[in-house]
């Protein structure tokens, strides 16, 4: 089947319910997209898929024909997703990182709907995401220092 | 000892840096005090340190600095502090510097477990000490260049300056020569005094690592990929100890991509560091592995630990708990009759269960077999315990096997055990070396860790008619972590009561520490701050209790107990472990917990006024030779909801290297302690463990997360004082500051872990 990744479009040869995580990570290499749980209970896994933030371990890649994938690797074609990468550096946000691919695509899709996110705001976007390093009070601050770029109209 | 290097390759050196395999014997000069002389610290580790800068250090010509990180980074940032060090020392520009990790072999880089918060307590030192030998060696090279007197040039920031007459010559150009240079010996070293370090204690260092991370590009071990790999599962017994009886793969080989399955050895308890044994799934792709698992139909012969259930052995532990006897760890005066004949007394228990380190990365190693030798790239914390392990169950010499440290997607001491290396290992010789990404699913992770102990803690204490303390009964009941590498071990070790239960140094006239007999039913292993946890919780709820009991300001009666600023030597508490390090250089020092203790309430503004159903909770504990005291601010809703406005919590770690990573640490350990504080238990039953995943084994995660954590790090400018650890300390005072301010804004006082729904009970 044919599928959008990050505006490129790729000719897999794989099972419809295999999740577009494994799909992405094993089939085509793209190795920025994490695994953590395989159930949807983690978020290190979040893609978005039209724009909207998924959990790329539980959604098949059927789902995806004829939709536009963006992964970590392209956030930064966002105007949202370059806010939020230059707030992460500028915050020294990851500890080791691993959950922080999840996190930032999370937070982009949060600022791409809500360019002014209250704390209840991004507590309901970003609680799917776990960091077990701990790294969420900077996670809340970059958002904010985002946002704040964004809607002075620089991106970091 | 030898003290000289051989087999060097210059070539090499100014190349760049390359995994080529030279063999360089240095000496290990720490290690060549006599033998019977206590060795500690660094030292002690084994296979020592190394300073030599030809193994740390190679400078392109085009001026590019190539900085070894030896220590596993694993989101403390390691390898950002000690190559900053380095640069620093050596004044190199940090903009121009790369990092590349080192391959397991500490007999060419020194001690590489990284683990007991002690990365940078022990390698700030040797590091610097790499960085000084290069700066010098560049400086000779530039003065031989010029033919000038050595004394003429100076080192800075990437080149080397002819001060009278303002020529310079950058690193790059210097590199060939200075590379020719002997090394100079470690007694003319000259170290650049801290008023002059550009990165060290300064807090604008950028992590190294951290630009990758963003854009999604590091490569973590479940990131590798070779050619021609293939992908594995495991399906492990249920329960530790037991072993297969028979499985039925036909449904399994069914599942489009399964190649194949496989079996593994079990190894009979002990674990060590063994694999678990079990039915391995080989397929193209993951997805198709765990696919295949779930087909698999297997039968398990039972085992020792196949009746393991926490609710019955916790009344086990209770009830030893609470008989006088056991190991006594340390007696003083006599607490039973203080107890018999106190004016007032009282009596608690504390229950710490099972955890999970539950890394975001789960264990994953990929394993290439190839004959006589293997190649593994794995995220461990033990690199050279990984080569070892792997070379002894593939029958090779530690040589033969080489293992590629990736980046670690966190650890808190679960990588610390190679056991997933040797599956990968294994599975890649039984495909006749074919490489193989083995991958532990997140069910696996946590229903075969290396478990956090389980504790329960009984304690007691007199008082006089004034309420002044007269006695301090701990009784500390928790299967040993060396039950893992003896099955014989039923007592906690040195390396545990020396967490938090001996090393107390209250000022009260009787005190009996005592250590029941606990036997472990599942592997037991090392967790972020290990024994402290429950150590720390109990003892540091148990003050707030005392202070209760006799209507006392907490942090009055804490700093009483405390007594009056003293140095206390280790071993006169019966604490021979001291973290490993000596008890000259470390001694326990009380003005020191004093002292953060004050910072914190102060910071905290501790005994402010609050509004019904929110309260403050203090502790403090010293562990890994570092101070620390935390003020916890809770706000408790009518549907017994918490929630955590702010942590306020004091460090004194002695001089800080990095302390912009030494506050992300420190707000990591925040928010992991309240998260085994809140949530956290790993349950046996039938000797499995009843939680598989973030849904039964929960995590604190944005919504339960504090909303502030201020960092309060002690000034400490004088870098020849010892360093503390960073790591872990900052965990242990969290749950009982937590659970102490929960009490103060409930009167509810929680003695069991986690707190979960124990406030929502009318
Ligand atoms: S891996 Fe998809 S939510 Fe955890
Ligand atoms: S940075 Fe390590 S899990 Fe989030």
């Amino acid at each position: 089947m044919k599928i959008t990744i990050n505006e490129q479009v790729h000719q897999i040869d794989v099972p419809d319910e295999m999740p577009i995580l494994w799909a992405l990570r094993d089939v085509l290499g793209m190795t920025g997209t994490k695994f953590g749980c395989g159930k949807s209970l983690c978020g290190a896994c979040t893609v978005m898929m039209d724009g909207q933030p998924i959990r790329s371990c539980v959604t098949p890649v059927k789902q995806a024909e004829n939709k536009n994938l963006t992964t970590i690797e392209a956030v930064s074609r966002q105007p949202a997703g370059r806010a939020i990468q230059a707030a992460w550096l500028d915050n020294n946000v990851p500890q080791c990182g691993y959950c922080q691919s999840g996190q930032i695509v999370s937070a982009t899709a949060l600022l791409n709907s809500n360019s002014r996110p209250t704390d209840d705001d991004i507590n309901n976007a970003m609680s799917g995401n776990i960091c077990r390093c701990g790294t969420y009070t900077r996670i809340r601050d970059a958002i904010k220092q985002a946002a704040k770029n964004l809607e002075a109209g620089h991106e970091g | 000892m030898k003290d000289n290097i051989v087999n060097i390759s210059r070539r090499n050196f100014v190349k760049g840096f390359a995994l080529s395999g030279f063999v360089l014997a240095v000496g290990l000069p720490g290690l060549s005090a006599a033998a019977d002389e206590p060795q500690y610290g660094r030292n002690a580790m084994p296979h020592g340190w190394v300073d030599n800068p030809l193994v740390f250090v190679s400078i392109a010509p085009d001026g590019t600095v190539t900085i070894v990180a030896h220590r596993s980074e694993m989101g403390q940032g390691v390898r950002t502090s000690l190559p900053m060090v380095v640069a620093d020392e050596m004044e190199a520009d940090w903009s121009r510097v790369k990092v590349e990790q080192a391959w397991g072999d500490e007999e060419r880089f020194g001690n590489q477990d990284t683990d007991g918060s002690r990365s940078v307590r022990h390698f700030f030192m040797p590091m610097r000490n790499v960085g000084a030998a290069m700066r010098m060696m560049l400086e000779t090279a530039a003065a031989a260049l010029w033919a000038v007197p050595a004394a003429e040039v100076k080192a800075q920031n990437h080149e080397v300056i002819h001060q009278p007459s303002g020529r310079r010559v950058g690193y790059g150009e210097l590199a060939e020569s200075a590379a020719e240079l002997p090394v100079p010996d470690r007694d003319n070293f000259t170290y650049k005094p801290a008023s002059e370090f550009r990165y060290i204690g300064k807090t604008g260092n950028k992590n190294i690592d951290g630009e990758a991370i963003a854009t999604g590009t590091t490569e973590y071990g479940m990131d590798v990929r070779l050619d021609n790999m293939v992908y594995a599962v495991v399906a492990h017994p249920p329960a530790y100890g037991e072993t297969l009886k028979s499985y039925d793969d036909t449904e399994t080989l069914k599942v489009p991509g399964v190649i194949k399955t496989l079996t593994l050895p079990s190894s009979p308890p002990p674990a060590m560091f063994n694999p678990l044994g079990g039915v391995v799934v080989v397929a193209e792709n993951t997805w198709a592995a765990i696919q295949g698992r779930q087909k698999l139909k297997i039968e398990w012969n039972t085992g020792p630990n196949s009746d393991y259930e926490s609710e019955a052995f916790r009344e086990q532990m209770k009830q030893a708990a609470n008989q006088q006897g056991g190991k006594v760890l340390r007696s003083q005066g006599d607490a039973y009759k203080a107890l018999d004949n106190a004016a007032a007394t009282l009596s608690a228990d504390y229950y710490i269960p099972h955890l999970a380190q539950a890394p975001m990365e789960p264990p994953v190693a990929t394993a290439h077999f190839k004959g006589d030798s293997c190649d593994v790239w794995a995220p461990t914390q033990a690199p050279q315990a990984s080569r070892d392990t792997v070379a002894k169950w593939l029958e090779l010499k530690p040589e033969q096997v080489m293992i590629h440290v990736t980046l670690l997607g966190g650890g808190f001491g679960r990588k610390s055990k190679p056991d997933f290396l040797v599956e990968a290992a294994l599975t890649s010789r039984a495909l006749d070396g074919r490489p193989v990404k083995l991958v532990w699913t997140r069910e696996d992770d946590i229903q075969h860790s290396y478990y956090h102990t389980v504790s329960f803690e009984h304690l007691e204490a007199a008082f006089d008619e004034h309420g002044k303390s007269l006695a301090w009964l701990h009784r500390t009941v928790a299967p040993s972590i060396v039950s893992t590498f003896d099955a014989s071990t039923i007592h906690q070790q040195a390396f545990e009561f020396g967490m938090g239960v001996v090393n107390v140094p209250f000022a009260v006239p009787n005190i009996q520490l005592e250590n029941p007999a606990a036997e472990a039913h599942t592997r037991i292993g090392w967790f972020r701050s290990v024994s402290n946890i429950p150590h720390a919780f109990a003892v540091q709820s148990f003050i707030a209790e005392m202070a209760h009991q006799q209507q006392r300001d907490h942090k009055t009666v804490l700093l009483e107990l405390i007594g009056p600023d003293r140095e206390i030597d280790p071993r006169t508490l019966q604490d021979e472990w001291n973290y490993g390090e000596s008890p000259e250089l470390y001694p326990l020092n009380t003005g020191r917990l004093r002292r953060v203790i004050e910072q914190v309430t102060d910071k905290a503004n501790w005994g402010k006024q609050l509004p019904a159903g929110q309260g403050q909770g203090l502790a403090a504990h010293y562990s890994f030779v570092t101070y620390v005291a935390a003020v916890v601010e809770v706000a408790v809703n009518a549907d017994g909801e918490v929630s955590i406005p702010q942590i306020d919590i004091a460090v004194d770690c002695g001089p800080q290297v990095n302390p912009e990573r030494i506050r992300s640490q420190i707000e990591g350990a925040c928010i992991m302690g309240v998260s085994l504080a809140m949530l956290g238990e790993i349950s046996f039953k039938d000797g499995i463990a009843v939680q598989n995943n973030f849904d039964g084994y929960q995590v604190t995660r944005m919504d339960g997360a504090p909303a502030k954590i201020n960092v309060h790090l002690m000034p400490s400018d004088d870098y020849d004082q010892p360093l503390g650890g960073v790591g872990e300390p900052g965990m242990p005072p969290i749950a009982p500051a937590l659970c102490n301010a929960i009490f103060a804004a409930t009167q509810k006082r929680i003695r069991n872990l986690p707190v979960r729904y124990q406030l929502e009970e009318a």
